[in-house]
């Protein structure tokens, strides 16, 4: 035995290291996978016996108003959650200054991000709330009537978006203060001397070593809007009449909310959920693959 | 340095941006600076229609009813307690994976380790209805293990990416050097790789903490009273017995965001270090 | 209950009906509480819906507060229009979480085709595309402009402030509020409470009334005691305290309801009279097109042009609720 142990250390050991983790993870997160997709074949209300029906769930999917509706509401967000990407560089480079007190700034800067979606939910539904709403107020001052942006079905979307802007923006500055933090001052330095500023600057010297900085942003932002789930469900719960649903939404609403028992129903938009996010996975495995095996 | 260190150009340019600072810090925070005067507002202003000007008076008696009122102790006390186990079981479990996948080489080495990196990813709703089925079947419904053994495996994705990555960048020379001396994995794993993984233990506990602190969904998902629901759920439930009543509202948020806001604040680099690990190469 | 009892969850209580006299005190709950001959819990309380109005604002603009005996259909609307012209909402509610609107709904369709036709609507035997339905939903938009214009951001106890401060006159509601509008500061002398308005001549008067009741889940620990205890919660004298308690009203027809209270004494008496009682559009409709349902009254209350879409949307979840 010891022997054995000896001869093969090297080759064990990293199962043996990897056991447990890999066991948890197995059980708690790829087999679910598994498992939803097999209900999603289901007609199953959580409690009885679940009954066989094919594809049936997707079928009516393609004709269900609300998935549409949550469909286009999920391109809205991950269009406009981009929006931090740009915004979050803005402040960065705002913020990249050595002048007194400018840490504290940054990490002021920097709280939305570390507060719970619940509270931003809440802070903006306070924010937005008819009657004495700030946001409503200041609109009333300029335009006679206020707007209750909750409740109007075409801009619901929009203000809960701005919502979760707050900390995503938050997020993308912290991660491009870390990225100008290293970006080579030789090379600055040069291209000054060759009199590039501004845009250029940046377009061109300071873009390309942000690069790294980037890529995180982005695949955050995606996977941010993709799961946008809470803000949702604290600031309208889906409303009005359903025209601020989201995927990642509906599904819950679907499944377990006070109004819904579909299980197969619900994994069946899970599964769809998981496929528009796969996309995006799989480019990003793609792409750290590629970096993996060049080195 | 980019842009222009502001000290190099105008005086103007200087007082400008002494002066921009503060305002765009305001603006940014002035949703937050709302709720917090909120919270401090005594109801009688609110009921008065007093929305926006000073509070009358400063009342702390706000955040004494919702402690005297509702079971926010006890919700405080339950997401501790979800936790603090799901930052140790996640950061040791992890510490073993990211090991075994920056240190030996095997066959299904990438794979393994991308398949946690994308399991991170996945959204949540595609585990949910299994997630929750096991839960109940394993008698964990609405407790802290239920809760807290899913949070410690789903971490673990991420996790694993991030402990994976840093062995990774340690001196390999060091476990070589053990190995020729015939010194067995098992200790080179814990008297060489481990004490120098503590920066790495400390951004991660940090990150994992606010993370499974702000988790609303799985709260929702996974619990149901308050006997085990963490501050998140319990704050959204609260919300549906205290509509209109926005002091109490505010209150019970500042309160939930403190103790992120306060683990940010004491560990700032490490949280900072974590979550840019990759944003710089 | 019937989901829970189709899939085994909850346990059979016949022998607690038998054992105490139950079939009797409880006679007019004991058919809902029947599947397959088996009782599967018991009522505790009930509590009626109706028009909840600030007299202060009727005052305000000028509009004689009705009586008791309420006011015809034609007069509610002629007055909604002299309340627009104050300033005031004729009619507040908050939809945000979608069932108070399902409260005016239910009247509407109580009202205009009666009883036994809205309880063929949440049974899905009536196609939503009917006439009979654009019926219910003509009359709903004669009130439509006059409903607070927020609603769907607000909650209720938002839209009870309202009423509160005279911001709006009449609130289509369930007893259950009567506790926040006197917390806001509302007394006997200005709440106002009535039955609403009859809109089809003849029709005999329905009225929503839902009725909260216990189950014992079918693995409880001790189904003893907890027998026990349900016999203890059906009993006249305990149903007494409960809700008086509560301010709603018992099931056991040998409770009383406290004298003192004026809108218990005229709910129960209304109820008492009534022709019939439905539960609530989200009791009576399966949950999918109840859902499905509130949300199309929302949209129709922000939205009555989109009246042709939300019918054939509600049509196609029937085809699919119903099968």
């Amino acid at each position: 035995m010891s022997a054995y142990w000896k001869a093969n250390q090297r080759r064990l050991a990293p199962w043996l290291f990897l056991a447990p983790g890999m066991l948890m993870f197995a059980v708690y997160v790829i087999i679910p996978i598994f498992q939803s997709m097999w209900i999603s074949f289901y007609d199953w209300d959580g409690l009885g016996e679940a009954t066989w029906i094919g594809t049936a769930n997707y079928v009516e999917m393609t004709t269900d108003p609300n998935m549409r509706k949550s469909f286009v509401n999920n391109i809205i967000w991950l269009v406009l959650y981009l929006l931090a990407v740009p915004a979050g560089l803005f402040i960065a480079i705002f913020l990249n200054q050595t002048v007194g007190g400018i840490r504290l700034y940054k990490s002021l800067f920097f709280f939305p991000f570390v507060i719970s979606q619940v509270v931003v939910g809440l802070i903006f539904s306070w924010f937005y709330a008819p009657g004495f709403g700030l946001f409503y107020k200041v609109i009333e001052y300029f335009n006679g009537t206020g707007i209750a942006i909750l409740a109007d079905p075409d801009l619901v979307t929009y203000g809960i978006i701005a919502a979760g802007l707050w900390p995503q923006i938050a997020y993308v500055m912290i991660l491009y203060l870390t990225g100008l933090n290293n970006v080579a001052p030789d090379q600055v330095e040069a291209a000054r001397l060759d009199g590039a500023k501004g845009w250029k600057m940046l377009y061109y010297v300071i873009l390309p070593q942000l690069r790294p900085a980037t890529f995180i942003a982005v695949v955050v932002t995606v996977i941010g809007a993709l799961r946008s789930f809470d803000l949702v469900s604290i600031m309208t719960s889906g409303g009005p009449f359903g025209s601020s649903r989201v995927l990642s939404y509906y599904m819950y609403e679907t499944a377990l909310s006070e109004y819904g028992y579909r299980m197969g129903y619900g994994a069946a938009i899970a599964v769809v959920l998981f496929a528009i996010m796969m996309v995006f996975i799989s480019g990003f495995i793609w792409k750290m693959w590629r970096d993996e095996t060049e080195r | 340095m980019f842009p222009r260190p502001i000290q190099q150009r105008s005086q103007t340019a200087q007082w400008v941006y002494a002066i921009a600072l503060p305002l765009a810090l305001i603006l940014w925070l002035f949703p937050l600076l709302g709720v917090a005067i909120t919270s401090v507002r005594p109801a009688s202003d609110l009921a008065q229609g007093n929305y926006f000007g000073w509070p009358s008076y400063i009342a702390f008696e706000n955040y004494a009813d919702v402690f005297r009122n509702t079971p926010m102790l006890q919700y405080i006390q339950n997401s501790f307690i979800v936790t603090i186990p799901t930052v140790i079981g996640s950061v040791a479990l992890s510490l073993m994976t990211g090991f075994a996948l920056a240190v030996y080489k095997f066959k299904a080495n990438l794979i393994l380790f991308f398949m946690f990196v994308a399991g991170n990813f996945v959204p949540f709703q595609i585990l949910m209805v299994p997630v929750r089925d096991m839960t109940l079947s394993l008698g964990m419904y609405n407790t802290y293990w239920g809760l807290a053994l899913f949070h410690i495996a789903f971490q673990t994705g991420f996790c694993t990416l991030f402990m994976r990555n840093f062995i990774k960048a340690l001196p390999f020379e060091l476990i070589e050097a053990a190995r020729v001396e015939g010194v067995s994995e098992a200790r080179i794993f814990w008297y060489i790789v481990l004490p120098l993984m503590r920066p790495a233990i400390a951004a991660l506990s940090v990150l994992i903490f606010t993370f499974i602190w702000n988790d609303f969904f799985w709260a929702t998902v996974l619990t149901t009273s308050p006997e085990a629901q963490p501050i998140t759920a319990g704050l959204s439930s609260l919300n549906g017995q205290w509509v209109a009543a926005w002091h109490l509202v505010s209150a019970g948020s500042i309160l939930a965001a403190l103790p992120p806001v306060a683990m940010f604040f004491l560990m700032q680099k490490h949280f900072i270090a974590g979550l840019t690990l990759g944003a710089v190469k | 209950m019937a989901p829970f009892v189709n899939a085994g969850q909850f346990l059979d209580v016949t022998d607690v009906w038998d054992g105490n006299g139950l079939n009797d005190s409880l006679a007019s709950a004991a058919a809902s509480m029947t599947i397959d001959g088996k009782k599967w819990g018991v009522p505790y309380t009930y509590y009626q819906w109706g028009i909840y109005f600030n007299k202060d604002a009727y005052k305000a603009a000028g509009v004689e507060a009705p009586g008791p005996e309420g006011v015809d259909w034609a007069t509610f609307i002629a007055n909604c229009e002299k309340f627009k012209a104050a300033g005031i909402d004729c009619l507040t509610t908050g939809t945000k979480a979608l069932w108070p609107g399902a409260g005016i709904f239910d009247y509407m369709s109580l009202r205009t085709n009666g009883y036994e036709w809205h309880m063929d609507l949440t049974a899905g035997k009536i196609a939503w595309t009917d006439d009979s339905v654009r019926a219910v939903f003509a009359e709903l938009g004669k009130l439509q402009p006059y409903v607070t214009a927020n609603h769907a951001a607000i909650d209720w106890q938002d839209a009870a402030a309202l009423l509160v401060q005279g911001k709006a006159a009449n609130y289509v509601m369930g007893n259950f509020a009567v506790a926040t509008f006197k917390e806001g500061g509302m007394t006997n002398d200005n709440l106002g409470f009535m039955a609403f308005p009859e809109i089809t001549p003849g029709i005999p008067r329905s009225e929503d009334a839902p009725t909260d009741t216990i189950h014992i889940p079918a693995g409880a620990a001790n189904p003893a005691d907890a027998k026990l205890f349900l016999a203890y919660v059906a009993s006249a004298d305990a149903q007494t305290k409960l809700n008086a308690a509560i301010g709603q009203l018992p099931t056991n027809k040998n409770s009383t309801v406290p004298q003192d209270d004026p809108f218990l004494v005229s709910g129960f008496q209304m109820l008492s009279t009534a022709h019939a009682l439905s539960q609530f559009f989200d009791r009576d409709a399966p949950a999918e097109m109840a859902k499905a349902g509130m949300e199309g009254i929302q949209q129709f209350l922000v939205q009555p042009e989109e009246l042709d879409n939300i019918l054939a949307r509600l049509e196609q979840v029937r085809g699919q609720v119903y099968k």
